[in-house]
């Protein structure tokens, strides 16, 4: 078995791309790496150690992602048997600054209106793309969201807040 | 060193658990379902603080005194008795009416915010990231208390007023948030830790902007109750532990 740093490497990228295929439990049309909840894959002969932050720090979801890592790392070819471990970590602390364009651009079409530094709350009803909408409560279904309402077409939706 | 750092780090875990726990108890209670749904997201992200800083002491316990066995969050919450919590007493008082769950937010919210951000800086890496990550969320508990704030005081004369009565109900547990002793005295000249006292302008000035824009009147009653920092606790407090640790008590290591 060749454990040189090239084939390192190689498996490091792999197992990033894996674990993309990991959707976030309460927001399924984004994976976990995209999140930014998996902050690093390292690959030694015997070992991998993905490191995963929560987005806050009572998201119960953590213990789920945690258990899909291992069962998708654990099973990667080339794995060989190597030992998984998930460490939680809290610095640096998430932020909303890691989404991606592409990913708020999905959010929203999904029918989340996506974080947006610019503006204080919802850029636009990810619906009706109507600008004005109605805080309704500053905490949502999720910690990370709160919920408004449209005042043009009158549907709620969620509000994935600025962190 | 460690063993100074345990014992600060425990405070911080036990305010978190301790008031993540009374905010879990309105579950299903809250007066809105807005306000359920607040209220038990601020219990949550409290909770997810507890365990982050009780696992932090667990560890640094453990690093103090290896031959003692390592005591993780669980072990933390469920497996110690009411002396043994340092919780402040402000956390543990019950949540009565909505404007006494209020007040209890408020004035904690107020000093959390403080305290973490000072812990930000922090001279242990450990420490300072966890502050850095739950003063995001202790920010965002803070503006959603202060708007209640103002609302019930600046409301209508039954809301002003028993908003008023309930701030004067949690007033006397403030001063015991900016108590120094011997702990914090060499927290803070060590570098890790934080002295309470030098937040407390900061503190006064918050609270006080909040409650003239509420209409409402700063009590100038100084009685204060302390003790929380040593493991004396209110009488509400054993009633609280009993439920909250009644499972791992009853069916120890209990799974599901």
């Amino acid at each position: 078995m060749g454990a040189g740093a090239e084939d390192t490497a190689a498996l490091e990228a792999q197992l990033f791309a894996y674990l993309e295929n990991i959707p976030d439990p309460e927001i399924p049309v984004l994976n976990i790496v995209e999140m930014g909840i998996v902050r690093g894959v390292v690959v030694s002969p015997q070992s991998v150690l993905v490191t995963i932050t929560p987005t806050y720090m009572g998201c119960p979801a953590m213990d789920f992602i945690a258990e899909d890592v291992v069962r998708v790392v654990s099973g990667a070819p080339d794995f060989n048997g190597r030992t998984v471990e998930v460490k939680l970590v809290y610095s640096p602390a998430w932020t909303t600054d890691w989404l991606s364009q592409d990913a708020r651009n999905r959010l929203e079409e999904y029918g989340i209106s996506p974080p947006d530094r610019s503006v204080r709350g919802p850029k636009r009803c990810p619906h009706c793309h109507a600008p004005d909408t109605k805080l309704v409560s500053e905490f949502g279904s999720t910690a990370c969201k709160a919920h408004y309402r449209c005042l043009s077409c009158d549907e709620p939706f969620e509000h994935f807040k600025c962190l | 060193m460690s063993k100074d750092q345990f014992e600060y780090v425990l405070r911080a875990g036990d305010d978190a658990l301790i008031l993540g726990q009374q905010l879990g108890l309105l579950t299903g209670h809250g007066p809105v379902i807005e306000e359920d749904i607040a209220l038990t997201n601020i219990g949550l992200d409290q909770i997810g603080q507890a365990r982050a800083w009780l696992s932090l002491a667990g560890r640094l316990e453990h690093a103090a005194s290896s031959e003692l066995t390592l005591r993780d969050e669980d072990a933390l919450t469920f497996l110690r008795d009411a002396p043994e919590f340092c919780n402040c007493l402000l956390v543990e008082r019950p949540n009565g009416d909505f404007g006494d769950t209020i007040a209890r937010q408020f004035l904690y919210d107020n000093y959390a915010v403080l305290w973490l951000e000072a812990m930000t800086a922090s001279s242990n890496d450990e420490m300072a990231g966890i502050a850095a990550k739950s003063v995001k969320e202790a920010r965002y508990h803070l503006q959603h208390s202060s708007r209640w704030v103002l609302r019930l005081g600046d409301g209508t004369t039954e809301s002003h007023s028993r908003m008023q009565a309930s701030l004067g109900r949690m007033w006397p547990y403030v001063n015991e948030l900016f108590d120094v002793d011997e702990l914090t005295t060499r927290a803070a000249s060590e570098g890790w830790g934080v002295d309470p006292s030098k937040l407390r302008s900061a503190w006064d000035a918050g609270v006080n902007a909040v409650l003239a824009e509420a209409t409402l009147s700063r009590p100038d009653d100084d009685f204060s109750m302390r003790g929380g920092r040593t493991g004396s606790h209110t009488e509400a407090f054993g009633f609280m532990l009993a439920e909250m640790q009644f499972l791992q008590r009853a069916y120890p290591d209990c799974n599901w």
